[in-house]
């Protein structure tokens, strides 16, 4: 076991919002987690630090034992929340763009994923719909060889069909030195691949378990006490 | 193999059960190969660790087995597996008892209304 993920006292401010306060946690590899949170709560904020995207206003994050920056930023696959790829382009030539960016990229694998979901590598990205879009970003994050995943709402905008080919992609790819951190309150459709769970809100970690555990301590489904704790 | 799997208890006892459930019926026969952690993993749409753990569980139980590099097998003595689908059964009688209580019904009533209950 080692350790991907680490955070010390994690504390980031907008001005006088605090987005995190003082987090605490901890990620070993081998895992699927889950950070789960209302809208707001600082899972963004909390993954575009871990991506060196945003400096802490105190305490330390460790990415793989290093702190965010260029050695840590190719081990981590990250899907970012809104699109990151330029309309102008077709699906083949950005395939070939993070063939140059990345070193761990596999091109045979995002061709076949491509295939798989009906995508055409010749059309230009701007004529595709949002869910096509949405299955692109996650074809190209998937097909790198990572330590660390990270998807930012992987599966809000796409039809339940291609929920599950998400999810089994996500199984099929897993390996035991990697991790994959999700973000998502579409709880209900991830949590059976889940291991872990972690329940952030309004810049606090306020549960961190075992899927498992959580169902053996409270009788209920994730998405049940999730809908419980944060009732309003 | 189909997976039902109730997501407001652990997933790890279930797959154990529904394995065991197999094995004790004769679908899945002493010595057969069973299916890959990542096979069961995508078709019941599971964490692969978990999957992983309910093998090890079985294992220990004596009810299934590992050959490295080949993989999981149904052991030869299903005694195991049976007690615990014996085990199973006798939870989902008291449910169901429980449930018909519930609804109004003493024991001799169920007793009485399993007897004649006909499909």
């Amino acid at each position: 076991m080692s350790e991907l993920l680490r955070c010390e006292n994690l504390t980031k401010n907008y001005g006088s919002t605090t987005a995190l306060d003082e987090i605490n946690l901890s990620v070993e590899n081998g895992k699927i987690i889950g950070l789960l949170g209302p809208n707001g709560s600082g899972k963004t904020t909390l993954i575009k630090l871990l991506n060196g995207l945003l400096t802490p206003t105190s305490g330390e994050i460790f990415v793989n034992g290093k702190k965010p920056g260029v050695e840590t930023k190719s081990v981590v696959a990250y899907l970012p929340d809104n699109s990151f790829l330029y309309n102008w382009m077709t699906v083949e030539q950005i395939v070939d763009m993070f063939c140059d960016f990345y070193a761990d990229f596999r091109p045979d694998l995002a061709y076949k994923m491509l295939l798989q979901l009906g995508i055409d590598p010749t059309r230009k990205l701007k004529k595709l719909s949002k869910g096509n879009k949405e299955k692109v970003c996650l074809i190209l994050v998937m097909s790198r060889n990572a330590l660390l995943y990270v998807l930012d709402e992987p599966i809000a905008a796409v039809d339940p069909a291609t929920r599950d080919y998400v999810i089994s992609t996500i199984i099929n790819n897993y390996n035991h030195d990697a991790s994959v951190i999700i973000s998502t309150h579409l709880i209900a459709d991830i949590e059976s691949i889940l291991d872990e769970a972690i329940f952030i809100n309004k810049g606090k970690i306020m549960l961190h378990k075992t899927v498992d555990e959580i169902r053996d301590e409270n009788g209920c489904s994730v998405d049940q006490l999730f809908r419980e704790v944060f009732r309003w | 193999m189909k997976w039902e799997l109730d997501k407001s208890r652990a997933i790890c006892p279930q797959i154990c059960e529904q394995l065991c459930v197999g094995i004790a019926s004769g679908e899945l026969e002493s010595g057969a190969k069973l299916f890959s952690v990542r096979e069961v993993a995508v078709s019941a749409g599971v964490n692969p660790n978990t999957v992983q753990k309910s093998f090890e569980q079985l294992e220990q139980k004596g009810i299934i087995y590992s050959i490295r590099g080949s993989g999981w097998y149904v052991g030869d003595d299903t005694s195991a597996a049976k007690e615990m689908v014996t085990k199973l059964i006798s939870e989902k009688t008291l449910e169901y008892f429980t449930q018909m209580k519930a609804l109004g019904l003493d024991e001799t009533e169920i007793k009485q209304y399993v007897k004649e209950w006909q499909e």
